[in-house]
């Protein structure tokens, strides 16, 4: 077995996302799904740092230091673009108007428990939150990206999270460089999984418990789930 | 007719003294009034609160801030990548209260309209309920979030009229239009201005009303 790619995780996310969608994309791994999103989708992308329809990085040189994104990186506005303040912006995802966001995490609990803004480990650093609370408690739906274990190889989806929480009870999708998940009230049930792997296998990764969905489907190198 | 465009730096921060609230515009580079910055470490003033979304990163951003041992107290969302900060926060010499962006700017808006705060479900169930007031609406947790307000606001406007109207531009709208509204003198550093007249009623952002001095910078 070969885990995904992080382009072909990012891809496997984008298909997912529901077309005309309002979608924030958290700043990190999840930025790499605007690029594989495909226009005829029409999603469109909220930067919570008050853009609605962003577009692409800008060609070199073109870059505008007043319009950038959550992550501080250079970006263009897509046509019918509008820019807002921040109270307005944490009013659309506070507010159930964005219908998914997609983050990273540290640690994702069996009950959608999740923890990605601060590992817990106290070297004096100061700690730094974003928006990432508030757009995952406002999110309509939050979806986790991330790599299906630690560099070390501890699981990330875990019984229950160990790291301080971002929020409780929101996680609804994960997707990871392993597998699809969706967080359901009878638990974690894995709806599709990479050529080669076992359910056994990918439990021995996972701390959670995980149920097979019933037509479990398999996820190619591509990121196409089929 | 009212006019509020201030002759120079030190006129547009006229009065700020130790031990006052200070709201400072801005994410990441856009909207941060770079220039009001400049002017306020000139007075040498010290023992500030700031309220702002980060904490500075180099140059002439809020780190010159820290740098020159002005703030005593920062409130603010993501103080990352933030050396000058980080190295006072270690040592005990600067003190953090950290709240979630959204939390944030809602608090600034709450003491910039006259309210005694706002319930929010930002953070419950996390180590940001601690110490707060939980209020249940519509079998919902909420936490009881209190206004800030400040005796300045510092904001970076694209254009503004002589009265003190303003515009943004692009994604440096951010905190800075919410902050207008919430300090007792509000100041803008804004890189036009024209006549009343000029700016297009239905474009304004923020209205005059909220605006007391304007720098050309």
């Amino acid at each position: 077995m070969t885990p995904l790619s992080r382009n072909a995780l990012a891809r496997m996310v984008a298909n997912h996302l529901p077309s005309e969608s309002f979608v924030n994309l958290g700043i990190g791994a999840p930025t790499m799904v605007a690029n594989a999103l495909d226009a005829s989708q029409g999603v469109i992308l909220h930067s919570e740092n008050g853009l609605l329809n962003v577009g692409p990085a800008p060609a070199e040189g073109e870059e505008n230091h007043d319009l950038i994104n959550a992550g501080k990186q250079p970006v263009t506005t897509l046509p019918g673009a509008s820019f807002f303040d921040s109270s307005l912006s944490f009013s659309m995802m506070r507010g159930g108007h964005i219908d998914v966001a997609v983050l990273g995490a540290f640690q994702v609990s069996e009950d959608g428990d999740l923890a990605n803004w601060n590992t817990g480990r106290d070297d004096g650093a100061p700690p730094a939150v974003g928006g990432a609370v508030d757009l995952a408690v406002g999110a309509s739906q939050i979806w986790v990206m991330m790599e299906h274990t630690t560099r070390d190889g501890a699981p990330r989806i875990v019984s229950r999270c160990t790291m301080p929480l971002t929020a409780v009870g929101v996680v609804r999708r994960i997707f990871t460089n392993l597998c699809l998940i969706t967080v359901t009230d009878a638990g974690l049930v894995v709806d599709a999984m990479i050529d080669d792997l076992e359910l056994k296998d990918l439990q021995a990764l996972t701390e959670a418990t995980l149920t097979a969905a019933p037509a479990l489907r398999t996820i190619n190198s591509d990121g196409i789930v089929t | 007719m009212r006019n509020v465009v201030v002759p120079d730096a030190a006129a547009a921060v006229a009065g700020i003294s130790d031990g006052m609230t200070v709201m400072v515009g801005g994410f990441g580079g856009a909207g941060l009034p770079r220039v009001l910055l400049k002017a306020v470490l000139e007075t040498g003033v010290r023992g500030l609160t700031v309220i702002s979304n980060n904490a500075g990163t180099s140059g002439d951003d809020l780190s010159s801030w820290f740098e020159a041992h002005v703030v005593d107290k920062i409130i603010c969302s993501y103080p990352r990548s933030a050396e000058a900060f980080t190295e006072q926060y270690r040592r005990g010499d600067v003190e953090l209260e950290l709240v979630p962006q959204g939390t944030l700017v809602e608090r600034i808006r709450a003491g910039g309209a006259g309210l005694g705060g706002f319930l929010c479900p930002v953070g419950v169930g996390t180590d940001f309920a601690k110490g707060k007031e939980v209020i249940e609406v519509e079998g919902r947790k909420h936490l009881l979030e209190l206004p800030l307000k400040a005796d300045f606001a510092l904001v970076r406007a694209r254009d503004a009229d002589t009265l003190g109207n303003l515009n943004f531009n692009k994604t440096a709208r951010n905190h800075c239009a919410v902050m207008t509204t919430a300090a007792r003198v509000t100041v803008a550093e804004a890189a036009r201005i024209v006549k009343p007249g000029a700016m297009d009623p239905e474009a304004i952002v923020t209205p005059c009303i909220f605006v007391n001095r304007i720098l050309k910078a």
